[in-house]
């Protein structure tokens, strides 16, 4: 309302008479009531297809699509998740939910065993042949994962291990996801080079140093890869579509190709709802780990 | 003898004690390896090893059940008639020249808006950014094809305004457009790394830039783009390569056959029928390196070319 010139903090030795930040407080509101408006616009975009994926699966199948296309209605009712749990394939929805989790700790726990210990290795140990491991691992960030799947297929039809769950935990246990060796490479250095130096010299061994300094001190960085790496193995859709045969061992995303296949899209509702049920678990660890998951984008560059 | 932990390792030392390194330098080899050991195992038993079995059998005919025969550079002089194969790379090709500078143009765009000082900016960073971690969900994907399905709530959505374009999915021409948003859709992840590059810039540059009496465009050209040419370098780069790989969205929302007309035809979609349906495992390596071989020759081409435009402040990296 004032038009009154708002001081800057700024004490700089700057021109009185010209001063950028000095706008009087109606501009300033002006400004902040666009920028709210456009931030919620683009929210209400942005967030829509989870909305209306979440109404849907309320709704009765006559409601879904056509003429009807507001997100409310009158008939909202639990009926397509009680079809959704019945499953498919003669396998209840909590089986495909048991094999999600199974496959998503497993690769939680291989992933921070095998990729904490290859971390600390390039982190903090001089020997030679660790630069040019270092470039190759960075290489294989950038490497299409397509490459490797045939010859991997071939040797695990070999071994008789297709339709079980080694071929997708593996990997995990091998630190083959680079990323977050990187990560912990990365986060590694940040730590002061005094801690391993002082516990050398009162004798400590690189065992010692890594399981009494290195990992407590690893907190934030196993945390990030512990919600990351869930998360990827529970949407991860191709190594189960791979490996995978029998209904009973499918994990979501899979069961849900199924229900989606043996269905053919008459029983939307149902099909909504179980794409809900699968999304949930992300969607809870996204809420409560929210400020971890996006610091953990925007100071490691982490991919969603 | 008493050495003070504050002591930089690389002080001027003593016989004994470079005695010591050297037989420490040992040890710390041997530590080193085995350190290593479960990366390393991973990194020759599931990625080298896959790598040149893959390049000799992308020279064979293999089905999986008889012995691989050596046909020579046929794999790859069939590919160039194969018109799926054409029809694939034209797709992906559309789909990574399209959809990843929109995407990146809108994360940048976005972050420039939120980046102030202003209430609910965590909110929003943390609503437009959710879209990244299910967007490439077989969820999603459902979501995706009902949504932009013939009286879908889009279809019916752009009636409203008087067009009429029908199901987006069962029109080849609109196949292309509904990936491009949903990869869009899912700008949130580069965005929130431009949000930290851009809180990296510091405000006198552009308060001096002010000054001299710069408007908002020169602003952008001269400090912000500049500025954040590192950052927006690794998204691209990143982004693209990604964009390659799209398989999950594609197959569901074409029920894993690339149809109408081919047009969700995604190399990665390509490659799994070959391998995986027709086994014609040979070919379907083949399509692998040659993707390795475009992908390379394309982060190649970044990197040289970044030397133009890509400014890394003096002290850092």
């Amino acid at each position: 309302m004032t038009t009154m010139a708002t001081p800057t903090h700024s004490a700089g030795a700057k021109a009185p008479d010209y001063n950028p930040k000095s706008e009087s407080a109606g501009a300033k509101r002006a400004k902040s009531i666009i920028f709210h408006a456009a931030a919620l616009v683009l929210t209400a975009i942005v967030l829509y297809p989870g909305l209306w994926m979440i109404a849907s699966s309320f709704k009765p199948n006559a409601e879904i699509g056509g003429q009807n296309t507001s997100l409310w209605s009158n008939n909202f009712s639990f009926d397509n998740f009680v079809t959704a749990m019945e499953g498919i394939g003669g396998v209840s929805t909590l089986q495909f939910f048991t094999n999600s989790l199974i496959l998503a700790l497993g690769a939680v726990v291989g992933t921070i065993l095998s990729a904490s210990v290859s971390a600390y290795a390039f982190a903090r140990i001089n020997f030679p042949g660790r630069s040019l491991f270092f470039g190759m691992m960075i290489a294989t960030l950038l490497l299409p994962f397509h490459v490797v799947i045939i010859p991997q297929y071939i040797v695990f039809q070999q071994l008789g291990l297709v339709d079980t769950y080694v071929p997708l935990l593996i990997g995990k246990f091998l630190a083959a996801d680079a990323f977050f060796v990187f990560l912990m490479v990365q986060f590694m250095r940040g730590l002061p080079a005094e801690l391993d130096e002082a516990a050398r010299i009162d004798g400590a061994g690189h065992a010692r140093i890594f399981g009494s300094i290195m990992l407590p001190l690893m907190k934030p960085a196993l945390i990030s890869t512990s919600i990351f790496s869930f998360i990827w193995s529970w949407n991860d859709f191709l190594g189960p579509l791979l490996y995978l045969n029998t209904p009973d061992k499918y994990p979501l995303p899979l069961a849900l190709r199924l229900f989606v296949d043996q269905t053919q899209s008459s029983d939307y509702g149902a099909m909504i709802a179980m794409s809900v049920l699968a999304l949930l678990p992300v969607l809870l660890f996204f809420l409560i780990f929210q400020r971890y998951i996006v610091e953990g984008v925007s100071t490691q560059g982490l991919k969603g | 003898m008493t050495q003070s932990p504050t002591l930089s390792r690389r002080s001027t030392a003593p016989a004994p004690a470079q005695l010591r390194r050297s037989k420490r330098n040992g040890a710390d080899a041997r530590a080193g390896y085995t350190f290593l050991l479960p990366w390393l195992l991973g990194f020759i038993a599931l990625t080298v090893g896959p790598m040149i079995s893959s390049l000799y059998l992308s020279f064979t005919n293999y089905n999986l059940f008889e012995p691989p025969k050596w046909i020579g550079l046929d794999n790859y002089t069939t590919l160039f008639q194969d018109e799926r194969f054409l029809q694939s790379v034209g797709v992906t090709l559309g789909y990574v020249v399209f959809g990843t500078p929109l995407k990146l143009a809108a994360a940048l765009a976005v972050a420039m808006l939120l980046n102030s000082k202003r209430r609910g900016q965590g909110f929003y960073r943390s609503a437009f950014y959710a879209p990244s971690l299910i967007g490439a969900s077989v969820s999603i994907a459902i979501v995706w094809k009902a949504m932009f399905g013939d009286s879908g709530p889009v279809d019916q959505g752009l009636s409203f305004f008087g067009i009429n374009l029908g199901g987006w999915v069962g029109n080849p021409a609109m196949t292309m457009p509904m990936f491009i948003l949903l990869t869009v859709w899912q700008f949130g992840a580069p965005m929130v790394i431009f949000l930290a590059g851009l809180k990296q810039i510091p405000n006198e540059l552009y308060e001096a830039a002010s000054m001299d009496g710069a408007g908002p465009v020169r602003k952008f050209f001269n400090i912000t783009w500049p500025m954040l040419s590192p950052v927006i370098f690794f998204n691209l780069l990143m982004e693209t390569i990604h964009a390659f790989q799209i398989f999950a969205s594609a197959y569901i929302i074409s029920n894993g056959e690339g149809g109408p007309a081919g047009s969700t035809l995604f190399y990665t979609l390509y490659l799994y029928l070959r391998g995986f349906s027709d086994f014609r495992m040979g070919y379907a390596s083949a399509m692998a390196w040659l993707l390795v071989i475009v992908v390379g020759i394309i982060t190649l081409i970044f990197f040289r070319t970044s030397k133009s435009w890509v400014h890394y402040s003096g002290d850092s990296r």
